[in-house]
């Protein structure tokens, strides 16, 4: 019963709302509103067929490669300049202007600097998400318990031993959060980076639609990167479920007493 | 009043120390901040001298900072920062507004929260620059191009901030006012708004960010008018500097309002711990 | 002041941890303030030394200098005649925040064995280390757990484990049963005492307790408020075999207690001066 009523609850609304927008959009409707079944159609077609291999697929794999690039870079440039405080008044205002940067403005530099090329959009992204890793790294470093960074003085943790087994360990909680924001802005910066000529890619499609006013074609990719956006996120709750499983144990422990 | 033990020379020398590193935490951010800005300049001018780069498309930095302070003689110029800053404010607040309207009305009811969430989890990710070439067929490079992308993004996430805030408001104390028989306009003003505000205002805090972003990416793309189209027409013209005083512009601007959203959610939130707690460095 | 620092010839052989003249000045923008004045004592091998103190004075600054974690303003520790220079091999501490002081990512294994670990100890030797310590406080079967999934007192007595499987020259432990409750405590009071004589340590244990510094201790160092002196140093000649109700109800153990009450209550007001009026 309750099963059912879950149900309900998952599948209500999303089928009201397209019975809806199917009966709403029967009529002549202006050709930039999207209708339900010709979305659909479209959907299959444009984007469960061969541009799966030749588009999504390159997209996702240069947001998934800019996204272990700013996780790697942000948390190694974190775990620095949270640890050291020379290291952290001699970065912090120019992070602070850079990171200050819209970074899609960045786009048309790029192109000069590196060219038109896969390397340049994946930059781009770059450039986007690893202040989301970094700045929660460095507060994550910042805010490693007194005690537990004792303990482990006391009992000879240092070097890497004291990165590996206490402060990424200590900060992952935070780091997670910034990987979990990276993902949104990667998303973001994959498709404007695609929007300015590109071989291939999600963002690419879509303008060339807009180049042929293909509109449901157009709305489509808009679906696509709703379902992207889904499936990421829900992948990264995996993760963060096994990473921070520690974490989750201690908050709920913490909530009983 | 000290110790009557006998001084060592050891023991100077760790006063002294410990007087020195006192002085350091105080001269330290700006002599080190100073020298990160220059290191960051004489990187940037030695790889403009010797980089494998060409001139034509990495300026120095002279040369950028010039036209940066440059810029300011042109009216163009602040036409289009005042282009860029019109859409973003009216993008915050149409969106501010219509995500805290519809997140307290979602919110305060346990059957629409349940009922919309696939829906809402459905239309959030979707990355509103997605929409950038649909609203460019529809709207041409007009205002209203550049408002649909801002307000979609920043719809949701105030939205969100709202549903969080109003899932927050403590029960006990809900039951509270109950008893007292406040009506529901009393509940909302002295329960439900003070505990959902601290929460609205971190919504529009990123919102102000993230709305500074789309808009420029907005003006990049479709050429709708303020910086993004500037620096676009900068790089077609051939104009690099011109290009990078543009960027170094963005990120002032970016700051400006980084720092304006603070001092904003300070004021109106100076009553909130999280604020005060922030106060004593 | 001037003193041999490797001094393994002038200091007796079995002399654990040695403490000369030690101070500490704060110096901040109000001024300075003198928390330790000059502390000296000898802990041998084998002793169990209890520091009692009123509060406030100078417990914990203490013992971050003796661990390494503090650099003091002027004098010497030293562990095993080595002079004590940041944090020291051979030192184990017991902190009184257990919930903050274990991993909360670690097994309660992993936890134990990782100052093994970065020793640079083997496998096999680790493995057998951490068998034998959590055998010892009774947590043999809660090595797979995480510490957050054990009570208050379990989680210390990983902690203790963690401290005796390092095979420390010198056991520190501070106010570690401040945050326990009551009957938690005499339990894991007599499971330090086990512990103790079970592996031969040498502990120094810091309380603000005076029952607890008589009912554990071989040794009872009394502190002086801050700026802090060690006001005196009492012996405690009571069997070795302690338990809650026998030990607590000898005449010795009132008499010894009084004495220790008499000497910290002094001590609420008597600052950097050592007592002259007690009779022996």
């Amino acid at each position: 019963m309750t099963i059912l009523k879950n149900l309900g609850y998952w599948l209500g609304l999303p089928i009201v709302l397209i019975v809806v927008w199917y009966l709403a959009t029967l009529g002549d409707v202006s050709i930039f509103v999207p209708r339900p079944l010709p979305l659909w159609e479209k959907f299959v077609s444009v984007w469960l067929g061969d541009n799966i291999l030749s588009d999504v697929v390159p997209s996702l794999g240069r947001l998934l490669l800019a996204l272990a690039i700013s996780t790697v870079l942000g948390v190694a440039l974190g775990v620095v300049i949270g640890s050291f405080r020379a290291a952290r008044w001699f970065s912090e205002p120019m992070l602070e202007f850079l990171r200050a940067i819209p970074s899609t403005i960045m786009i048309p530099v790029l192109l000069l600097v590196i060219g038109l090329n896969d390397t340049m959009r994946t930059t781009v992204i770059v450039l986007g998400c690893l202040w989301p890793v970094l700045l929660n790294t460095i507060t994550g470093v910042r805010s490693l318990d007194e005690v537990l960074s004792n303990t482990a003085k006391v009992y000879g943790v240092r070097g890497w031993n004291r990165v590996w087994h206490l402060v990424l360990p200590g900060a992952s909680p935070a780091i997670m959060a910034g990987v979990r924001q990276s993902l949104a802005v990667g998303l973001i910066l994959m498709v404007v980076s695609e929007m300015f000529a590109s071989a291939n890619g999600i963002g690419t499609l879509i303008t060339n639609f807009q180049n042929r006013v293909a509109v449901p074609e157009m709305w489509s990719g808009v679906l696509l990167l709703g379902v992207v956006g889904v499936l990421l996120s829900a992948i990264f709750a995996l993760v963060q479920k096994g990473v921070l499983k520690w974490y989750d144990g201690l908050k709920a422990a913490a909530d009983d007493n | 009043m000290l110790a009557p033990l006998p001084v060592t020379g050891t023991q100077v020398i760790r006063v002294v120390k410990a007087m020195r590193r006192d002085r350091r935490a105080q001269w330290g951010p700006v002599v080190l901040g100073v020298a990160g800005v220059v290191a960051f300049l004489v990187t940037w001018q030695l790889y403009a001298e010797f980089g494998p780069v060409s001139d034509e498309f990495l300026p120095y930095p002279a040369q950028v900072i010039g036209q940066f302070f440059a810029n300011f003689a042109l009216t163009s110029f602040w036409a289009a920062i005042g282009a860029t800053l019109w859409a973003w404010l009216l993008g915050l607040v149409i969106s501010s507004v219509a995500g805290l309207v519809v997140g307290v009305l979602i919110g305060s009811s346990r059957f629409l929260r349940r009922a919309t969430f696939t829906v809402l989890e459905f239309l959030r990710p979707i990355p509103s620059v997605a929409l950038i070439p649909i609203a460019a067929l529809a709207f041409g490079p007009q205002l209203e191009a550049e408002l649909l992308i801002i307000v979609y993004g920043c719809f949701f996430v105030v939205l969100i901030q709202t549903l969080y805030g109003v899932a927050d408001v403590d029960k006990i104390a809900y039951e509270t006012t109950l008893t007292m028989r406040m009506t529901w306009l009393q509940r909302a003003r002295h329960l439900v708004f003070p505990t959902l505000l601290p929460y609205f205002m971190t919504g529009v805090r990123l919102s102000a960010t993230i709305a500074l972003i789309l808009g420029i990416s907005a003006e990049l793309i479709i050429g709708t008018d303020g910086l993004g189209q500037s620096v676009a027409q900068a790089q077609l013209n051939g104009a690099p500097v011109a290009m990078y005083a543009l960027i170094v512009t963005a990120g002032a601007l970016g700051i400006v309002i980084n720092l304006a959203a603070r001092a904003a959610e300070r004021k109106v939130l100076f009553w909130h711990e999280s604020i005060r707690a922030e106060v004593p460095a | 002041m001037t003193i041999d620092t490797n001094g393994s010839g002038r200091m007796g052989g079995d002399v654990r941890l040695h403490v000369e003249n030690l101070s500490k000045i704060y110096r901040g923008r109000a001024g300075a303030v003198e928390a330790v004045r000059s502390l000296t004592f000898d802990l041998h091998q084998g002793e169990f030394a209890c520091l009692v103190g009123p509060s406030g004075s100078g417990k914990t600054t203490l013992l971050k200098m003796i661990s390494g974690l503090l650099e003091p303003t002027g004098g010497i520790v030293a562990l095993d005649g080595k002079r004590v220079q940041g944090p020291a091999e051979g030192l184990a501490v017991v902190f009184q925040e257990y919930g903050r002081s274990l991993f909360p990512w670690m097994t309660v294994e992993a936890n134990v064995e990782l100052p093994l670990k970065t020793a640079g100890l083997p496998k096999a030797e680790r493995r057998a280390r951490v068998l034998d310590a959590l055998n010892a406080v009774s947590l043999g079967h809660a090595m797979t757990s995480y510490p957050w999934q054990l009570s208050g007192g379990m989680q210390q007595r990983v902690a203790i484990a963690r401290a005796v499987a390092s095979r420390p020259t010198v056991l520190l432990m501070d106010e570690p049963f401040a945050a326990v409750d009551a009957q938690t405590r005499g339990e894991l009071e007599d499971l330090v005492r086990k512990v103790w004589r079970e592996h031969d340590m040498t502990i120094l244990f810091i309380t603000h307790d005076i029952d607890e510094s008589v009912y554990l201790g071989s040794r009872v160092l009394v502190l002086s408020s801050s700026p802090t002196i060690i006001q005196d140093d009492i012996a405690i000649d009571l069997p070795d075999e302690r338990d809650q109700v026998g030990t607590r109800s000898m005449t010795r153990f009132a008499e010894l207690r009084a004495l220790v009450y008499e000497e910290v209550q002094f001590a609420k007001t008597n600052a950097g001066g050592a007592r002259e009026d007690r009779a022996a």
